[in-house]
């Protein structure tokens, strides 16, 4: 039957199932959701009650940090959904030798690991900063051209890519730990609360980290300055600032890479 | 009393093997540590008024609270929770103990053995490290004086009893749900917001402090990291610790309550 089920065909049918095996625990699944959308909640509440302390964070008002903050947790929480396989690789596949199952498929490794499970509970999350985007969109006031809305898609996608790479990167890295490194966390989770607020406030070495080396701040804080319509103050151009997002996917690709290079350096637990 | 303390010993040794996982812990923490002090330090530049707080104490309240948090009870014993799935949780009715004091005895190794690993390296580099690395302007200040340093010890022992009553009171609710789902699902959410990790309570809005007096999780960290600071005065100090004694006392009595309500409802899975 697989015959001729292409790839894309066959993700399909996989994410299919998955959500179908989680709506059989109804009751289950909305609150897995609804937890999801109170724990990445709590952080909107402590940025509220920061400005209302302190007024302002320099130039920076509310709406345009809960503008990024709506913006990186939506795309975060698109890619959490759909990088599952790849989140919790070291644990389940290669600890565990299950991996060596994955190989024998005459399919792509990366295609049966997209498709482990579609983890429909972030929608908690991903609503959650949708609502908080909205908001923020509703409250700037941004003159909208069709370049702006085209920019925003960009920067959403880029960023969900973006960190769809960084899921592979951990797994690929768990070749050579066998466990899951927790310390990756500091650039997914870490990652999310970073994003929050404007690049701009950090210090140089750190914006130059999430530029150059993990570009989050190109798929979020450069295309966010270009839709506010306003100067960068770190002094980037706007043709700048409209591609960044772009190296969101040259992130993915060398996440990819090294997922190869992982692969031809791979044994078994044997077990 | 003695075999509740060889529980304790027992868990201790265990959990004390797990030293990368402490490590990739202890990287995480500086990061967000780092962050949370780049942002504070960036709201504090952009206000002339005076705050209820200033940058030294919500170093201290950065620096402990990412020490610290392993102590917060957000999460539950896995082999406590895998005793009430699989209905092991029959044996341990059956044993000669205080079912309470048995499983309290464990859960407070569960809270102590991995908090006193992560704390003692977090504490250390964010006095002495920081400063090495340059970064002294953001080191964890000393306790304001020798009586402050007292009472933080004092207040921190009321903590770990807090954090463990709270734990138990979750893992005596797994018995009702089996899967310790729903409940248990918004700790996450709950307890860093409400014990003042994702933003010192202080700095929330002048009229949710009378809330935020009231409440018990304050007493998991906001009380210890505001004696330790000065913020909490000498004299105030010892009533702040009275109500975090009075806070774990009340805890217990519903613990115990709800287990004595659960063990006459217990229904064991499976033969």
């Amino acid at each position: 039957m697989a015959e001729g089920v292409g790839g894309l065909g066959l993700y399909g049918r996989l994410v299919g199932q998955s959500v179908r095996a989680q709506l059989q625990y109804r009751w289950s699944f909305l609150l897995m959701a609804f937890g999801n959308m109170v724990t990445s909640g709590v952080e909107v509440i402590g940025i509220w009650a920061l400005f209302d302390r302190f007024g302002s964070l320099g130039a920076w008002r509310l709406a345009e940090v809960a503008f990024l903050y709506g913006l990186v947790n939506a795309a975060f929480a698109v890619a959490e959904a759909l990088a599952r396989g790849f989140d919790v690789f070291g644990k389940e596949f290669v600890k565990t030798g299950t991996f060596d199952r994955v190989l024998l498929r005459p399919r792509s490794t990366v295609l049966q690991l997209a498709g482990h499970e579609f983890q429909l509970q972030r929608v908690g999350r991903f609503l959650q900063g949708a609502a908080v985007l909205a908001w923020a969109i509703w409250m700037l006031p941004i003159d909208w051209q069709l370049w702006k809305v085209a920019l925003l898609a960009f920067a959403f996608v880029g960023a969900a890519v973006f960190f769809y790479g960084l899921f592979i990167a951990q797994a690929a890295l768990s070749f050579w730990t066998t466990e899951s490194l927790e310390i990756m966390n500091t650039l997914t989770y870490g990652g999310t609360e970073t994003a929050q607020y404007p690049l701009a406030i950090y210090r140089p070495w750190f914006r130059r980290f999430f530029t150059y080396v993990v570009p989050l701040g190109c798929v979020t804080y450069f295309p966010a300055v270009a839709i506010f319509g306003i100067d960068d103050p770190l002094g980037s151009g706007r043709a700048f600032q409209v591609m960044a997002p772009a190296s969101g996917f040259l992130f993915f690709a060398a996440a990819l890479g090294f997922w190869r290079l992982g692969i031809r350096h791979y044994t078994s637990t044997g077990s | 009393m003695k075999p509740y303390l060889a529980i304790v010993a027992a868990r201790f040794q265990m959990l004390l093997q797990y030293r990368a996982a402490a490590f990739a812990g202890f990287a995480t923490q500086l990061f967000w540590g780092l962050i949370k002090v780049m942002v504070f330090v960036a709201f504090f530049a952009s206000t002339s008024v005076e705050q209820p707080m200033s940058l030294s104490q919500v170093l201290v309240y950065i620096w402990l609270g990412q020490a610290l948090l392993a102590l917060l009870p957000w999460n539950v014993d896995p082999e406590i929770a895998g005793h009430v799935r699989s209905g092991a949780v029959a044996y341990e009715l059956l044993r000669p103990l205080n079912l309470y004091a048995f499983w309290f005895a464990r859960t407070f190794a569960f809270r102590a053995a991995p908090t006193l690993l992560r704390m003692v390296p977090m504490v250390l580099f964010a006095y002495l490290g920081l400063p090495l690395i340059g970064l002294g302007d953001w080191a964890l200040p000393l306790p304001a004086d020798g009586a402050a340093a007292g009472l933080f010890a004092l207040s921190l022992a009321a903590t770990l009893v807090l954090s463990t009553a709270v734990t138990m009171v979750l893992h005596i609710a797994l018995m009702w749900t089996i899967s310790g789902e729903g409940f248990n699902r918004l700790m996450p959410g709950i307890v860093p917001l409400f014990s003042g990790l994702v933003v010192p309570l202080p700095l929330f809005p002048d009229w949710l402090q009378p809330l935020l007096f009231w409440q018990p999780f304050k007493g998991l960290a906001d009380v210890p990291f505001r004696i330790y600071s000065g913020h909490i005065d000498a004299g105030d100090a010892l009533l702040e610790i009275a109500l975090q004694i009075g806070w774990c006392a009340m805890i217990v009595a519903f613990g115990l309550w709800l287990l004595n309500r659960a063990g006459r409802r217990v229904v064991v899975q499976g033969g």
